[in-house]
Order: C-alpha cells, then sequence, then structure tokens
C-alpha cells in the first residue's frame, strides 16, 4: 500500500530549516598587481571528501597525510572546474603552494596558485563549475582585487560566467604601484646600484700623473655627478621605451650578461683608468643596456594594455627616484671622506677589486645559466 | 551581480593559511552520523553513476540525503539531494516524487512560494500523499496561514495515523486561541495512541512541551521535553526549543551540558552563547566572535535564511536594538511561527519602536480563527 511505502519516509512537524551551517562555498580570491595575477582557493575538506574521497582509511578524519596524497587529484578537479580568461584567450594556471586554513564551517584546503595570461586585458573571466554537478546549492564566492578596489561575486550554477572589468581602476592608484616598482626594482637590482656606484666613485677624485688625488671644490664634483647620472638617466630612458613598445626585442639572457659586463668594466676602469675624462659617455653607452634590463622586469610585472604610456612613466620615474635617493646618499659621504686613506684604499680600490669580482660571478652565472652564489 | 565596494574586509573569515605540522594532525571530522548509513549511500551512489538517469534510484538517494540533512540540519545533504535529482530538477512536468523532495528541498532553503506551488501540483495528482499535506501544512503554518493549514491537516486523518493528523491540529490550535484545549486534545491523543513510529511520537511530545510551555505550565513542559529527548534521535528542532525552554527558566547549566559538544551547528552555539550571558561566563566573548563570523559567512553567500537567529543574536549579544530590530521585521515577513513574534517583540520594547511591532499585536489570525 502507498501508505505503507510512505511511512519509510515521513518528515514530521517542524522540518523547517534550523540555523545550522551554512551550505557548502568555496572561497576564490584573484588578485591582480601590476599587471600580475595570482590566485587563492579556499575549498572545504567536507566537499573534496565528497567528490572525490580523501578520507582514505574510512575513519570519517581527515589528516594532512590524506589530504597531501591527495594534492594532485585536488589540482586536477579543481582546475577542470575552473576557467580564468583575459581579453577572450584563456590563462594558464599554475598551483603553487598548498595550505589549510579553518572556517567558520571546517577546514579548507587552500590552494594558491599563478595565473599567465598570455595577453592580460582590463577585463578577466571567469568559468566556475566547481561542484554544480554534485550540489547545485554551492556557491563560489569571488573576490577580485585590483588596484585598491575589491569586486565581489557570487558564482552559481545559472551564474558560473563572470567578466570582471578592471577599467573602473584609477590611474593613480596604477601610477603609484609602477612608481614603487620601479623604486623597489633599482633598490633592489644590485646590479643597477654596483654600476652606478662604479662611476661614482671617482666623481670625488681626480688624476694626476697616474694617480688619483682629493677633489678641492664640490661645485665640480656636483656637476661631474649630475653628467654622469642624466647620461645614465637619458640613455636607459630611450631603450625601456623602446623595448616596453616592442620597437627592439633583444634575448634576457644576453641583456643580463651585458649588465654584468657592464659593471665589471666600470668598476675595472677604476682600477686601470682608461677612461678618466667624460665618464658620461660610458654612463650612456651602458645605460642603454640597463634600460633594456629595465624594460624586462616591466615587462614581468605586466602591462595593463589600456594604461601603457602611464606605467611606464611611473615606472622610470621610480627609477629615478631610487637612483637619486642612492646618489644623494653616496656623494656627502664620498666628499667627506675623499681625503682620507681610508676612502682611496678601501672604498674606492678595494669596493672596485670587489665590485669588479662579484660582476664576473654575475656574468658566469647569467651567461651559462649557472647558479654560484645565492 | 557585481558589487564595486572599496577595501571590503572580511577579517574574521580570511584567517592565515598554514602548513599543518604533522601528517597525522586531524584537519577535519566528517559528519559522523553520516556514517552508519554512508555504506547504503555509497552503494546507492555508484548504483546510480552505474545507470544514470534511473528515476527510482536517484529517488532512493535523494529521500536518503534528505533525512540526513533534516538530522544533522545540514544543507549541504539538501544541496547533495539537489544534485542527485538534477536530471529532472527542470523538466516542465516532473513525477510526483520528484516534487515531493523538491517541495522538502525548497522549503528548507525558505522558498516557500515554490514548494508550496510544487505541493499542490503534487497533491492535485496525488490527493493521498499524506507527507505532502503534512509538509504543507508546516509551511502554511509558519506563514501564519492559519486556515489553509488546518485544511491541510485534515486528510492526514484518513491517510497516516490519526495522531499525525491531532498533532498537526493541536499545534495550529495553540496559536490561534485555543492553545489549553488544543493541548488536551493532543495529550490525550498521544496516550491512546499505542502503535506509531518513533519519529511521529518525538514530533508530538515536542509539540506538546511547547504549547505547555507558552501555556505556563513549566513542570509539564519539561517532562514532555525530557520524553522526547529520551529517543536518543538527533533533531535540532527539539534541542532548539528545549534548550530555548531551559533558558527562559534560567536554567543555563542544563544548556551547557546538552549542547557543549554540538556547537558545530550555529543555533546550537546561539543557545550556549545565551547561556554563558546568563552565567557571566568569561568564554562569552570568545564565542560571540566565532557566531558573528558564521552570520558574516552566511551573508556572503547573499543568503538571509537565519535572521531570526540573527536578530536574537544582535539584541540579546551585540546589544543592538535597532539593527536586531530590521532584522526581526524582515524575518516577519518570511516567517510567524511564536519565536519569530517574541523576537520582534523584544526587539521592538528594545529598540522603543512599539509601532514596529504592530502586525505581531493584530495578527491576521485572530481575523480568520475557526470558532469553536
Amino acid at each position: 500500500m502507498l501508505l505503507r511505502a510512505l511511512l519509510g519516509f515521513i518528515l514530521y512537524g517542524c522540518c523547517l530549516a534550523v540555523f545550522a551551517h551554512k551550505a557548502s562555498d568555496s572561497y576564490l580570491t584573484l588578485m591582480v598587481s601590476a599587471g600580475k595575477v595570482s590566485g587563492q582557493w579556499d575549498i572545504a575538506l567536507r566537499d573534496l571528501d565528497f567528490a572525490i574521497s580523501l578520507d582514505t582509511n574510512g575513519d570519517s578524519a581527515i589528516t594532512w597525510k590524506e589530504l597531501h596524497n591527495k594534492h594532485d587529484a585536488i589540482t586536477s578537479y579543481a582546475f577542470t572546474h575552473l576557467h580564468i580568461s583575459s581579453g577572450e584567450s584563456p590563462c594558464q594556471i599554475k598551483p603553487t603552494q598548498y595550505l589549510v586554513d579553518n572556517h567558520t564551517d571546517g577546514a579548507y584546503s587552500v590552494l594558491l596558485f599563478d595565473v599567465a595570461c598570455p595577453r592580460l586585458s582590463t577585463e578577466i573571466g571567469i568559468n566556475y563549475m566547481l561542484f554544480f554537478d554534485l550540489d547545485p546549492q554551492h556557491r563560489g564566492l569571488l573576490r577580485v582585487e585590483y588596484g585598491g578596489a575589491t569586486h565581489t561575486a557570487v558564482l552559481s550554477p545559472t551564474q558560473n560566467n563572470q567578466k570582471i572589468v578592471l577599467a573602473q581602476v584609477k590611474s593613480g592608484t596604477v601610477f603609484l604601484q609602477y612608481l614603487h616598482e620601479g623604486i623597489w626594482h633599482i633598490w633592489t637590482g644590485y646590479d643597477h646600484i654596483l654600476f652606478l656606484l662604479s662611476l661614482l666613485l671617482p666623481a670625488v677624485l681626480y688624476r694626476q700623473a697616474a694617480r688619483w688625488k682629493p677633489a678641492i671644490r664640490f661645485r665640480p664634483v656636483l656637476i661631474e655627478v649630475i653628467k654622469i647620472v642624466t647620461a645614465f638617466t637619458i640613455a636607459h630612458s630611450i631603450t625601456l621605451s623602446l623595448a616596453t613598445l616592442e620597437v627592439i626585442s633583444l634575448p634576457s639572457r644576453w641583456v643580463e650578461s651585458a649588465i654584468a659586463a657592464s659593471v665589471i668594466l666600470a668598476a675595472l676602469n677604476n682600477l686601470y683608468p682608461l677612461i678618466n675624462r667624460n665618464l658620461w659617455l660610458m654612463a650612456f653607452g651602458f645605460g642603454l643596456i640597463h634600460g633594456l634590463g629595465f624594460a624586462n622586469v616591466l615587462k614581468d610585472l605586466g602591462l595593463p594594455q589600456n594604461m601603457l604610456l602611464l606605467t611606464l612613466l611611473a615606472f622610470n620615474l621610480g627609477v629615478e627616484l631610487g637612483q637619486l635617493a642612492i646618489v644623494t646618499g653616496f656623494l656627502p659621504f664620498a666628499f667627506w671622506l675623499r681625503k682620507t686613506q681610508c676612502y682611496r684604499k678601501v672604498v674606492f680600490t678595494l669596493g672596485s677589486v670587489l665590485i669588479a669580482m662579484l660582476a664576473f660571478i654575475w656574468l658566469l652565472e647569467r651567461s651559462l645559466n649557472l647558479t654560484l652564489i645565492d | 551581480m557585481i558589487i564595486v565596494v572599496a577595501l571590503v574586509s572580511t577579517p574574521a573569515l580570511l584567517a592565515i593559511p598554514f602548513v599543518p605540522d604533522h601528517d597525522e594532525q586531524v584537519l577535519e571530522r566528517l559528519p559522523a552520523a553520516a556514517n552508519p548509513v554512508n555504506h547504503e549511500l555509497r552503494a546507492l551512489r555508484n548504483r546510480l553513476n552505474a545507470n544514470p538517469g534511473q528515476l527510482d534510484i536517484a529517488v532512493k538517494l535523494a529521500k536518503r540525503y534528505i533525512e540526513l540533512g533534516k538530522a544533522e540540519a545540514d544543507p549541504r545533504f539538501y544541496g547533495y539531494a539537489q544534485g542527485v535529482l538534477k536530471p529532472w530538477w527542470d523538466i516542465p512536468e516532473p513525477s510526483s516524487e520528484v516534487l515531493l523532495l523538491r517541495a522538502l528541498i525548497l522549503q528548507n532553503r525558505h522558498d516557500f512560494d515554490s514548494a508550496l506551488h510544487d505541493l499542490a501540483t503534487l497533491l492535485h495528482q496525488e490527493p493521498t500523499n499524506a507527507q505532502a499535506w503534512l509538509t504543507q501544512a508546516v509551511i502554511l503554518q509558519v506563514r501564519a496561514r492559519y486556515d489553509d493549514a488546518q485544511r491541510s491537516c485534515i486528510p492526514l486523518m484518513e491517510l497516516d495515523s490519526p495522531l499525525a493528523a491531532s498533532t498537526c491540529l493541536a499545534s495550529i490550535g495553540s496559536l490561534t486561541g485555543h492553545a489549553a484545549k488544543s493541548y488536551d486534545f493532543l495529550r490525550e491523543a498521544l496516550k491512546e495512541t499505542q502503535v506509531t513510529s518513533t519519529d511521529q511520537r518525538l514530533w508530538s511530545l515536542t509539540v506538546l512541551a511547547e504549547i505547555a510551555s507558552r501555556i505556563g505550565r513549566y513542570e509539564e513542559a519539561d517532562q514532555f521535553f525530557s520524553e522526547a529527548l529520551k529517543f536518543r534521535r538527533q533533531d535540532i528542532y527539539l534541542l532548539n526549543a528545549y534548550a530555548d525552554f531551559l533558558l527562559d527558566q534560567k536554567r543555563p547549566e542544563e544548556v551547557i551540558a546538552m549542547l557543549s559538544e554540538k556547537t558545530r551547528i550555529d543555533s546550537l552555539l546561539l543557545r550556549v552563547a545565551l547561556a554563558k550571558q546568563q552565567l557571566g561566563d568569561d568564554d562569552l566573548p570568545n564565542i560571540v566572535t566565532q557566531l558573528k563570523a558564521r552570520f558574516a559567512a552566511s551573508r556572503l553567500r547573499g543568503e538571509n535564511l537565519h535572521q531570526g537567529d540573527e536578530a536574537r543574536f544582535t539584541l540579546s549579544l551585540l546589544k543592538q536594538p535597532q539593527q536586531a530590530l530590521q532584522l526581526a521585521q524582515a524575518n516577519w515577513v518570511s516567517q510567524r511561527e511564536p519565536k519569530d513574534a517574541r523576537i520582534l517583540l523584544e526587539a521592538a520594547i528594545a529598540a522603543h519602536n512599539p509601532a514596529a511591532a504592530q502586525s505581531v499585536i493584530e495578527p491576521p489570525s485572530l481575523k480568520n480563527r475557526i470558532p469553536g
């Protein structure tokens, strides 16, 4: 009888939802910074277990070992259910790290990943299908962080495609971001600092009868420094712009090796002076190569196509600011010490030797693709 | 819809991810109640995977998930049930079995109108479906449509055990001005019924306990609650109701003893927090933070299924009467059970805005109550 059949499945009474847990969610965050996209995806272990069985030994407890052993399976499952694109072309997702986090309703597997888009435009497309076949009440909670703004969206089976337009970002924010990157790069790019120092070390000295003598007045020293710095700046700005605008293009290994070589030559020139007048010419010539190096960094950061010139300008200005800071730090110090033995023997001579040696190691590393020092 | 918010901060939700210390560290415990039925579920799932589109297997599996979802008060199981029914979910005329399950799932999501629509269609096709009449009565009662709810109880007399009909009618009667009479009627009906299912008895006892506590017969209420709890059946609704009773009776220690192992369930954690508040426990701020994060996590989904509990949390624990009143009013739009009326009244008093609770003071039920 129907009644009998039903009795096995009568949900009596107050079968209303009580506030228990929330339903299944995943938290997908994309961070777009300086044209680079990286992501974090938190997926509940319960949901992963339901989809691909994490609890291998069936004891209802998921250990780190069980989770760890399934990381490959999780990666392939998760990333076949998520597609990211930009400018109509699909991006590659590369997992970088596996972590764990506790959310309000339990433990989550945290996947960190990089997103490589062949052409990063002002639009990021997300196609999300995780768990929708198993649990249509699952939601993907998307956050896209870009230039100080956050876009959020709830991804559901009926709304599983999202286009996030990044254009609302203020150009001022981007400008500051790239300015910062420029300063940061010159400060952390020791090859550029050492090249510049090699040229500036003799600026407080002058050569007379094959001997270095301390400069007498500050003014000529300052003029010499300004000439060197300006020549370096103009030269690297030219090549930075040309390379960024894809007018010229050289392999980065070649460029990086040439930069190392330029540091060696600049340092050796202090020890065995070939050029001691018009050092600015040397600054200009090698500056062209350093500019190509800056361009590679800028390309790695990624360039928002709609703000190409702005980012180029900001990055370049950042480089100049960083450089100016080095010069203003160095010059008074060097001028003050210029008459001492310490300056000539330790700072100038030993300094140049060390710079040349270090740059020689760089040259070997870069040209032969080795790792000699960390 | 994409909302652009400058620097949205959800600090509580974004803790710092970590690498666990050692291999054997337990990260997550799967719901234990799922264990005994795990085997059956897996077998059914495998059968369904082998025969996709096989309606009878899908219905069986979906039923199991819904039962689990109810027992555990866990919406994930309702989601799984919906997933299993996916091939039939959007077809124009699903079978009566699918209609019933879909109604239960929609009801769980508080999509009451769609659920009622499915039930009406189903009862038109199959007027002998007891579960459908019962579910319809429950939803109509929550919506304070007491006349219609009562009409939905009556067919149960002939279809199911008369006790189901009596419980259904008494529950509604107690809310429409006949509490004492309904109470006596149901108590008699329960006494007379010798053979019935555990679930049915549990429900009748819960309804009796709730009516008793509303009419001030606290000792009897306590007895009925205790009797219901003796079945040791996981029933979150019962635990919530008894905890509320104990809180009203200022017996917070018992609330904590009963619920301390079950705080994974948000509504039970709220009751524990209220009990700790009565005790002046040092641990309270910590629990309040947890609850805040859980409500925030629910809101992120764009759902507000638990505004009643959130109103209570906001009023009693956060002490924000204005916000609590807004939540209680929003909750009252979709749910009109006694506890929903109570939180709206309490919030309106605390916010010095009695007019906000006008619809509770003059409920539509009194206008169309049934004589006798």
